[in-house]
């Protein structure tokens, strides 16, 4: 690929002009991909003066304590922690639960077996805003709102869709003589599930465990919705947001900058530690 | 074989299908059924009002100017995202080709560039619609200082306060957080054409527009039907919803004018007290959603026939 572009470049004439071209247009939409994001790395070390002042200048003083006080006063430690418990819950159940009920889906003849499917995967479809009127009473009667746990099933329930319709598909593919192998040396069916054909579908698991990931790490309207009691329980998405909303009254603008940093951070440097595997699950599931 | 095989079954499914069911199938089937009834959300007494709910929406010029931003949302979202997605993707991998032998292949550093684009696709809703709101701001925003920088000081618009501009504000910040997810989305597409089908169109003569129109669009159109459902959903969706909540000023941006369906109904159920009015906009918008589908399913199949 380098080696036609200099190629081409030696060459001139169109090639030459249509290149420039393409690399103007792909930096530029690099630059602003790049520059909102930096900006707020940046401005996260700012006073409040110099946010103001000079919106594109550089900190004069590098200023941690925004940082600090972000994460203890404005509680965005302990909204870490709350996200990074449910989605953790979340995503061990729903990879489970995802796994165990497309395998039974995908493999096993029984009568209603089509009607389960569609029924899984027709949930993809559906806009979840009109689920949610009803879903906060049914939470609200389990006394489930405002719960750690309550939250953990929500999310494992509206991830089950793409999941069960993913798995199904990839557990398809797997060829069936092992399982029939380790059946027929007296492995149960749970057994053969759990040593055999789990580990054999773990490209699968981890494509659709980032899908998983991503979407319940960012997720906003469930906790919204379902997580307004208890303004310690929040979300890091949804702490977030109540940190915008209380912080432009107080005027600390660079505590929020640091806040929306402390959220962001993490999260980019897991993707350019992972991008292969994540852009490759990511595509995987929606090529299918 | 056969031996526990149901009893098999029934253990793996209980739980998902327990978990499943009353999350999810349960209330869109409530909500359905509420949508027929004068119920607030808050005592449990309500009574059955037949379609009177759905009559109210024809009167209620609040619904229409949310249907109508939720529809330009719908019709404009998926096209630009898309189309700086599929032009991106070409350029990465099909725009730096030499013109003799054919070869074909992205310009330089496009692996990097896909890195790059695609940051805005693990960055949740809520960052990425703080951080546009700052860059808005129209006091100290980063947009309205770069006007002055350049020395553009007497353009200095109101942003998101302006009901002209607050919808395509919401829409470009919709845009920078989805095309990112289409470049590599795409590219990966356009990596499985086979190269001779390039060769064989440059031995013929095409030039870049040709071959983008004649082979990569025709072959990568089933991705891009996906992802225009995908981006359709999300126009309408959770993704709108977020979006309009967090960066519009009031309650549904200046005049109305960023109110979206999916706002609406959360604003009818949690603030004005109207659940059961507020499930039949739900219903509304899941017919707005159906209608969508099936269009783009049809307009797929007319598609392909032509190859």
């Amino acid at each position: 690929m380098t080696k036609s572009g200099t190629a081409n470049e030696k060459k001139g004439g169109e090639g030459r002009v249509l290149n420039v071209f393409s690399h103007g247009v792909l930096v530029i939409w690099g630059l602003l991909v790049t520059m909102p994001l930096l900006w707020a790395v940046v401005s996260s070390f700012k006073d409040d003066g110099e946010i103001f002042g000079s919106p594109w200048g550089l900190p004069s003083v590098l200023h941690f304590d925004n940082w600090s006080r972000a994460w203890d006063k404005a509680n965005m430690g302990q909204y870490f922690l709350n996200s990074l418990i449910v989605v953790g819950g979340s995503l061990i159940g729903t990879m489970l639960l995802g796994a165990m009920t497309a395998y039974v889906l995908a493999r096993f003849d029984f009568p209603g077996n089509r009607f389960l499917y569609f029924l899984f995967v027709g949930g993809m479809g559906f806009p979840v805003i009109l689920a949610l009127v009803p879903l906060f009473f049914v939470m609200q009667n389990m006394t489930l709102l405002d719960t750690y746990h309550g939250l953990i099933l929500v999310y494992i329930g509206y991830s089950l869709p793409f999941t069960v319709f993913f798995l199904c598909g990839f557990f398809k593919t797997l060829p069936t003589s092992v399982a029939e192998a380790a059946l027929i040396d007296g492995a149960s069916h749970t057994r053969t599930f759990f040593q055999v054909m789990l580990p054999m579908a773990k490209p699968g698991l981890i494509s659709v465990g980032i899908f998983n990931f991503l979407g319940q790490w960012n997720q906003y309207l469930l906790p919204t919705v379902l997580n307004v009691g208890d303004p310690d329980k929040k979300m890091l998405t949804q702490g977030l947001v109540a940190l915008a909303v209380s912080q432009g009254y107080k005027g600390d603008w660079s505590g929020l900058f640091a806040g929306l940093t402390i959220a962001m951070l993490p999260v980019l440097a897991a993707y350019i530690i992972f991008q292969r595997q994540v852009v490759a699950g990511l595509t995987a599931g929606a090529l299918k | 074989m056969q031996h526990g095989k149901y009893r098999f079954i029934a253990g793996f499914l209980v739980l998902p299908l327990a978990i499943y069911a009353i999350f999810v199938i349960s209330p869109f089937v409530q909500a359905i059924y509420y949508s027929f009834t004068d119920w607030t959300g808050l005592s449990p007494d309500m009574k059955m009002v037949g379609f009177g709910n759905y009559a109210r929406l024809f009167q209620d010029d609040i619904f229409w100017a949310a249907v109508g931003n939720s529809v330009t949302l719908l019709l404009l979202l998926p096209v630009v995202t898309l189309s700086l997605g599929l032009f991106f993707a070409f350029m990465l991998n099909v725009g730096g080709r030499r013109r003799k032998k054919a070869v074909i292949g992205g310009v330089r550093g496009s692996g990097a560039y896909k890195i790059l684009y695609f940051f805005p696709q693990v960055l949740s809703i809520p960052i990425v619609a703080l951080l546009f709101q700052f860059a808005y701001n129209p006091e100290s925003g980063a947009l309205n200082a770069f006007f002055q920088a350049i020395g553009l000081d007497t353009v200095q618009p109101d942003w998101l306060g302006d009901p002209q501009l607050a919808l395509w504000c919401v829409m470009a910040a919709m845009v920078w957080a989805n095309v990112g997810f289409y470049v590599v989305l795409f590219s990966a597409g356009m990596s499985s054409i086979p190269k001779d089908f390039y060769e064989a169109a440059l031995l013929d003569g095409a030039n870049r527009l040709n071959t983008f129109f004649r082979i990569t669009l025709p072959l990568l159109w089933d991705t891009v039907q996906t992802g225009w459902i995908y981006m359709g959903i999300l126009a309408l969706d959770v993704s709108a919803f977020a979006f309009v909540q967090i960066m519009s000023v009031g309650p549904g941006g200046p005049d109305y004018s960023t109110e979206v369906l999916p706002l609406y109904v959360y604003q009818k159920t949690f603030r004005d007290g109207q659940a059961g009015y507020a499930t039949s906009i739900g219903v509304s918008l899941l017919i707005v959603t159906l209608i969508f589908s099936a269009i783009v399913m049809r307009l797929g199949r007319r598609e392909r026939l032509e190859f």
